[in-house]
């Protein structure tokens, strides 16, 4: 079937089967590599981008439930890369191997969008989906508190003008 | 690489007017001899006229930070911006020497030559530019990409001198002078990795995400029993799917007998080719297959515990060490302790499954892989498939994560296969449950231990029946035993013996391979003896390594009980051991290990509920890896890193066999470590006198025992049998 939806910004139509998850769309039909594969189940988190501005597992998202909605990737997640998790990501050097990293940043998107002001709580909350296998857990917690900081100081730069 | 006298410099002029610098060394035959490849002819320098400064690392990325290290070295000798150094990764050339990830030798291996690379590269740009100005070339010095004039303050860049610098006589390696360390401007300093920026943006290239022309995707279903084979199936209906291409029976080439060799060969199974991976993913799910299981489906990991006591019971199949007389120590002795230890198989598991690329074409094969030991990956693929090596090409892509996995290049092997069979290009990509379920895992292991102590409280005796897998005097991979093992050598009466069962699984080395496990045995055992000598176990252990024998063993270098004993001293300072109240259920464990050339001590303070759920909210981290750490940022990570491993393997881990075939198939029953249960770590390293030596194994063995002695600490309960989760332990 013939799906439309919109990828970063950008109205796309993808020709698969209705069930085909939302990652391989990404990644296999519109070159969209950032986003990566990791268990298929949902349980590591690697796939995650924005669905209508929540964070979802797009291993698990078939193609036919993003028809019409808008998808962000971490490709679309700031125009220039600088949200300031992204910013933050590389001041803090969080990233080791950098597979699921992708996948974090998503998921501190969408907890910093919920929580401007996470506390460590929240932290472990909003990113308790998302494995590191490299262990930067520590780095991803000072990076989500520091972007937190940045957001605070210049909101125009914040998460609602990134992609969600 | 080991420096020889024969070591030498040479240099390139490139077209364009630009030059290259590489490091070339000893006729092969004496390198090898080392059982390391030479370098050869290729420049780790590349300058180009406009003064573009590239350095290539030579090793592969599996996220240990090696692809700023190794440059650092290079830039800072040559005394360039690190910030306008390009790095490219070098595809396996022999050109390069030894390319291999692994040990942790990255920083070994390559202090000396690599900042001697770039010390020749600084003084042939010297050479040009006094030989340009006509003036001495002590009148010269280079900083920054350029070379000055002392007297006149003038100035050329790296990029104008380059051409002239490609004609200057080579340096010999030894005449190089390299910086003192109170002069480097990038070695020492916080260096976020260089790939760091597009990997928030989502642009890294790993291996998952390499693509070419008319490439196809594929997957192989493998029997879950290892080396079953395909008896029939139903590939008519599977070809005849949707975007499928093609679909077939390999047969394999690997042997099943008691002891699986390393590298095997070709795994038998069915390979699906079609135009997306989600297309022959989706024909596998209809796939109908007899299996020809084979030999291994004749075991199962209950049977190995029940069989390793009988073991025990009987007299060992071999002694490895028998210092003293154990058994007569044991009698006069005023306190004696048996136990019994045991851990699980574990899967390497990191975030990215296997998969490669490749193409054959005319004869010749291209491979695109995230492998640790291309080389290697070469000769299995060369074997499996009657390829010469000279016709097989391999580029290293960024690995998702490897810890060891890496190591091993059965998936380069089955690419490599289905690309030449199908004749097109392929990515073929496992699932997470392939990965899981064909891993080379970390092997299982059993320790029957004795120990004892004299009336003043010090060990006197100390026994060990290690049960293993194998045959005869062959350990499967990675599951034997150094007889050096620690406490070998620092005990007067010391047996150790082994005893093996076999195994029909392919098993390997993970993360500190041997160490991740025997730490766990021995720094447990230690503490029990601690407790029973009614000393302190941070008291205990200093006065073990109070010792004046340092033993070489079969190791490559000994045991420097000096060093571990200030990093054991730091660690107690660092952590208020012994001078802090906690709370009742609150305690501190402490566990020291030398592996990987690296000493480490951890505290870490733990809690533990009533219904057995644990917290570890800290752990303190000492290491010494000696005189200078390259790049902090890097060296913190790999320290964190290895902690937040070693939790996950501590609480969940656990692979089963259950007639041959893996039970655990995702991260659900294989679990990681969530950031809800990560600790606040705190790292100190130590600066020594000694060579710098690697971070990528070192500080994980000791974190496992460091939290079984608290929770020992803290509850009475003494944990001699890993997974937790299995004694019923959870995070709390």
């Amino acid at each position: 079937m013939s799906i439309q939806f919109t990828v970063n910004g950008r109205t796309t139509t993808a020709d698969v089967s209705a069930e085909t998850p939302l990652l391989w769309v990404l990644r296999d039909v519109l070159n969209l590599h950032g986003t990566k594969y990791g268990c298929g189940i949902g349980q590591c988190g690697a796939c995650t981008v924005h669905l209508n501005g929540q964070a979802v597992r797009s291993c698990m998202t078939p193609a036919a439930s993003a028809a019409n909605g808008r998808v962000t990737t971490i490709e679309g997640l700031s125009p220039d890369g600088k949200h300031p998790l992204q910013i933050a990501w590389r001041e803090i050097d969080v990233p080791q191997c950098g597979y699921c990293q992708a996948g974090q940043i998503m998921s501190a998107a969408a907890l910093l969008a919920k929580h401007p002001h996470p506390s460590d709580e929240d932290i472990d909350a909003g990113m308790n989906g998302n494995l590191c296998r490299c262990g930067t857990y520590p780095r991803i917690r000072q990076a989500i508190h520091k972007a937190a900081l940045m957001q605070a100081k210049a909101p125009a730069a914040g998460a609602e003008k990134g992609g969600i | 690489m080991r420096l020889t006298r024969r070591s030498f410099l040479q240099a390139t002029a490139l077209s364009g007017g630009g030059m290259m610098l590489g490091l070339y060394s000893a006729p092969k035959a004496l390198a090898q001899a080392h059982g390391q490849p030479p370098f050869d002819a290729r420049a780790f320098i590349r300058i180009a006229p406009d003064g573009t400064v590239t350095l290539v690392a030579r090793n592969p990325e599996i996220g240990q930070g090696v692809r700023n290290m190794l440059p650092m070295l290079i830039a800072e000798e040559l005394e360039v911006d690190w910030k306008k150094v390009k790095v490219v990764q070098a595809d396996l050339d022999s050109k390069y020497g030894l390319q291999s990830t692994g040990g942790s030798r990255a920083a070994s291996n390559n202090w000396v030559p690599m900042r001697q690379v770039g010390a020749a590269g600084r003084q042939m740009l010297i050479e040009a530019a006094a030989k340009m100005w006509g003036i001495p070339e002590s009148q010269c010095y280079a900083t920054n990409g350029r070379v000055y004039d002392r007297k006149t303050d003038r100035s050329l860049g790296y990029g104008e001198l380059a051409a002239t610098a490609a004609t200057m006589p080579v340096p010999d390696l030894k005449s190089v002078v390299l910086k003192p360390a109170n002069e480097y401007k990038i070695i020492g300093q916080w260096t976020p990795g260089i790939d760091v920026p597009d990997i928030t943006v989502g642009k890294a290239i790993f291996g998952i995400d390499f693509t070419m022309p008319g490439m196809l995707f594929a997957v192989y279903q493998k029997c879950p029993v290892f080396g079953g084979k395909v008896a029939s199936a139903n590939l008519d209906e599977i070809k005849a799917m949707p975007g499928v291409r093609h679909a077939f029976v390999a047969e394999g080439t690997v042997k099943v007998g008691p002891v699986i060799e390393r590298d095997p060969g070709l795994e038998p199974g069915i390979a699906i080719v079609a135009d997306t991976w989600w297309a022959a993913e989706s024909a596998r799910k209809k796939l109908q297959v007899k299996w020809d299981d084979g030999p291994g489906a004749s075991q199962s990991t209950q049977e190995f515990a029940a069989r390793a006591r009988e073991l025990a019971r009987q007299a060992p199949a071999r002694t490895l060490k028998n210092d003293g007389d154990v058994d007569a120590a044991m009698k006069s002795a005023a306190k004696t302790v048996e136990a019994e230890y045991s851990y699980p198989f574990i899967s390497h598991a990191p975030l990215e499954p296997r998969n490669c690329s490749a193409r054959f074409n005319s004869g010749k094969l291209e491979i695109w892989t995230t492998s640790q030991q291309p080389g290697r990956g070469r000769e299995l693929v060369s074997k499996a498939l009657g390829i010469p090596e000279d016709d097989i090409t391999i580029h290293s892509l960024r690995a998702g994560g490897s810890f060891g996995r890496g190591l091993y290049n059965d998936y380069m092997v089955e690419a490599s296969y289905i690309a030449k069979t199908a004749g097109v290009p392929v990515k073929l990509l496992w699932t997470r449950e392939d990965d899981m379920t064909h891993d080379y895992y970390r092997p299982g292991g059993f320790h029957f231990l004795k120990g004892a102590v004299d009336g003043s409280g010090k060990i006197v005796a100390w026994s060990n029946h290690f049960v293993s897998y194998g045959e005869g005097e062959q350990f499967s991979s990675s599951a034997g035993i150094q007889a050096s093992e620690f406490p070998s050598g620092f005990v007067p009466n010391f047996a150790m013996y082994s005893s093996v069962m076999p195994l029909i699984l392919k098993t390997g080395a993970l993360r500190a391979p041997g160490a991740n496990s025997q730490s766990f045995v021995m720094q447990s055992f230690i503490d029990e003896l601690a407790h029973a000598a009614g000393k302190d176990p941070v008291q205990f252990r200093l006065d073990l390594l109070d010792h004046e024998l340092a033993h070489a063993g079969e190791k490559e270098e000994a045991y420097n009980a000096a060093r571990m004993r200030v990093v054991v001293q730091l660690v107690a300072e660092k952590s208020g051991w012994g001078r802090r109240k906690l709370p009742k259920g609150t305690a501190l464990g402490i566990a020291f290990h030398h592996s990987f050339q690296g000493y480490f001590a951890h505290v870490a303070e733990v809690s533990v509920t009533p219904n057995k759920a644990i917290k570890v909210s800290k752990v303190w981290a000492c290491g010494d890896v000696g005189s200078q750490i390259v790049n902090p940022t890097g060296a913190e990570a790999q320290v964190q890193g290895a902690i937040t491993d070693g939790l996950s393997e501590l609480m969940h881990q656990q692979i089963t066999l259950e007639r041959g075939k893996v039970v655990e198939t995702n991260y659900n029953q294989h679990q990681l470590l969530r950031i809800s249960q990560a600790p606040q770590i705190e790292v100190h390293f130590l600066k020594t006198t000694y060579p710098p030596t690697g971070l990528g194994e070192p500080a994980l063995p000791p974190v496992i025992p460091a939290v079984c002695n608290a929770i020992f600490a803290a509850t009475g309960q003494r944990i001699r049998s890993l997974p937790l989760a299995s004694s019923g332990y959870s995070w709390a």
